[in-house]
């Protein structure tokens, strides 16, 4: 079990959002943030005043997956946040000691395994199939 | 009813009186926009408790010392509660409309004016002292200042003073106030520490925009007919806040690149204050020159203003003080009689010495409203105490003055006091059953 942590653009969040959920990652958890990186700074001008501002908006997703979506939810990332300018974002993998949902007491996977998981899978293979070899490679960024 | 009432005229300055209401209601919006959201409530009710104040200081005695037929240096007490304020014209202000009607279109301006000062002194002052300084302000500065200028035998109008709608009155006497008030009172604890941006600019945009409809009452209805002369004054009023809209936002854009909402906002103002006391007397190619040139000295100004340690926190002196200035100077330029028969000649219509007379009714002005606020301030700093303390500031003065939020749980910084973090409890409510919750007992 890992929980991956991923930071993107705000303006990515739908397509990245589309790309876990097709990949069978269902179970995630956003929040707005403000971050510095390498991007460079917006200046903004009120009368006399101008500000710059060093912090740009970001939008943090945090998701807990077990080993064998690990994988596949970092391709699902690559593939739908990046444009290849500085400010894409990070991915933070880190492993997870325990799992408990709180509804029912399962424990680890099983507490991971999202409610609908069979609709799940059916709906990420037929995506795997229509894309064809190397999942999640060459999303439809148009 | 009495034979010389018009109709025409009653109606439109009554009209314009509700316009000149909206103005205050306007700057609310114009200022509240431009702070930050923690200080919003308070700096909104800065103008509107005017609303309230001012028109009750203006039956008791307010119009009294301001339009009575006292002395060249005030009215007098003879008005005092309304008493001979009736329905009947008073041939020194206007023939054909009742006195009451005149009043009430002067309380409008007796209540902006004040509370255009408050711009200066935004996220810091108590409102408590805040209020005491308004009732003395409009007292003992704005309501003689109306008599020099507009009442029956005031001395800056047997001068021969051009100043249409109040650009003496109103806007130099507001902004040379707020540059003597923000002095005293010291920079806000942030100033030059973070960051202090407009929190809100559609609002910003909408009380610009209530100003300019206001506008229109306030220089056109200064005819006090519903006449050539208004429809001149109106013309005017419209084309010198577009010229000064359009200047602003050329300046910007040489500047840094971009034509900005809150420098269109403030550009039209300016133009509004530049294009007031001249509304009246100048042609309508004059008014492009007086928007152009208000704009050009107003954002000259804030921009020097900004590098300085100055915290006149929205401007006032640079937008009102100087633009008005601006405005009483041009007058003495642009104004003609083949403009206005009943006004004035200027100095491009061959008569350099208005120039001189419309420079002793701003010194006039800018002496009155220095000294005044200076003395007032220092009263109300010795009496009620001026200032908010550091820890007020930081909380939000809505909270500390006022205790309510314009954004309910979002004030003050991130778990700050006063934040509320989840659901809050109302006190007061009457305990009802819960919904939904399992009983108890």
């Amino acid at each position: 079990m890992k929980l991956i942590t991923t930071i993107v653009r705000p303006d990515r969040l739908a397509e990245v959002k589309a790309a876990l959920f097709r990949a069978g990652v269902t179970g995630i958890t956003l929040t707005r943030v403000s971050g510095h990186g390498g991007e460079q700074e917006i200046v903004e001008q009120y009368r006399g005043t101008t500000v710059v501002m060093e912090f740009h908006e970001k939008v943090k997703i945090e998701m807990a997956c077990s080993e064998p979506f690990v994988q596949p939810c970092i391709d699902a990332i690559l593939s739908s946040a990046r444009t290849g300018e500085v400010g894409d974002g990070k991915i933070f993998v880190q492993p997870i000691e325990r799992v408990i949902r709180i509804r029912t007491g399962e424990v680890d996977n099983a507490a991971l395994t999202a409610v609908n998981a069979d609709a799940v899978q059916r709906e990420a293979l037929k995506h795997v199939q229509h894309a064809g070899a190397g999942a999640g490679a060459g999303e439809e960024e148009s | 009813m009495n034979a010389a009432i018009s109709a025409g005229d009653t109606a439109w300055v009554l009209t314009a009186t509700a316009l000149v209401m909206v103005m205050t209601v306007g700057l609310a919006f114009f200022y509240g926009g431009l702070v930050r959201p923690k200080n919003a409530l308070n700096t909104m009710m800065m103008s509107v408790v005017a609303l309230g104040l001012i028109s009750v200081q203006w039956v008791l005695f307010g119009y009294s010392i301001a339009f009575g037929h006292g002395s060249p240096l005030w009215g007098g007490l003879a008005w005092l509660g309304f008493r001979g304020v009736g329905v009947d014209p008073d041939p020194a202000y206007a023939a054909t409309i009742p006195l009451q009607a005149h009043a009430m279109f002067q309380l409008m301006f007796a209540i902006i004016t004040p509370a255009l000062i408050s711009g200066a002194i935004v996220e810091r002052m108590r409102f408590r002292a805040y209020v005491v300084f308004l009732l003395l302000w409009a007292t003992f500065i704005y309501d003689p200042l109306a008599h020099w200028v507009w009442g029956a035998g005031g001395w800056l109008q047997k001068l021969g003073a051009l100043d249409f709608a109040g650009g003496t009155v109103v806007h130099i006497s507001a902004g040379v106030s707020a540059l003597v008030a923000a002095r005293m009172l010291g920079a806000r604890r942030d100033f030059k520490r973070t960051a202090i941006v407009p929190h809100n600019v559609p609002l910003v945009l909408l009380g610009a925009g209530l100003l300019w409809f206001g506008w229109f009452g306030f220089n056109a209805g200064s005819a006090l007919a519903a006449n050539g002369l208004a429809a001149l004054a109106f013309t005017n009023t419209n084309t010198a806040a577009a010229m000064a809209l359009v200047t602003w936002a050329c300046l910007d854009l040489v500047r840094t690149g971009k034509i900005t909402a809150v420098g269109a906002a403030t550009g039209l103002v300016v133009g509004l204050v530049g294009i007031t006391p001249a509304a009246g007397y100048i042609t309508a190619p004059a008014s492009l020159a007086v928007g152009a040139l208000a704009a050009l000295v107003s954002y000259t100004a804030i921009q020097i203003r900004a590098t300085t340690r100055l915290d006149d926190s929205l401007d006032v002196f640079s937008c009102h003080g100087l633009a008005g200035t601006a405005g009483a100077m041009l007058t003495g330029v642009f104004a003609t009689k083949l403009a206005n028969p009943a006004g004035g000649d200027g100095w491009l219509a061959g008569n350099f010495a208005q120039m001189g007379v419309q420079l002793v009714a701003v010194l006039a002005t800018v002496a009155l409203a220095a000294l005044g606020t200076a003395v007032i301030l220092t009263i109300v700093k010795a009496t009620v105490g001026i200032k908010a303390d550091v820890r007020a500031q930081l909380r939000g003065l809505d909270l500390s003055e006022h205790g309510e939020e314009a954004y309910f749980g979002e004030q003050g910084a991130i778990a700050g006091p006063g934040t509320a973090l989840g659901e809050s409890v109302v006190v007061s409510a009457v305990a009802t059953e819960p919904l939904g919750a399992p009983a108890t007992g």
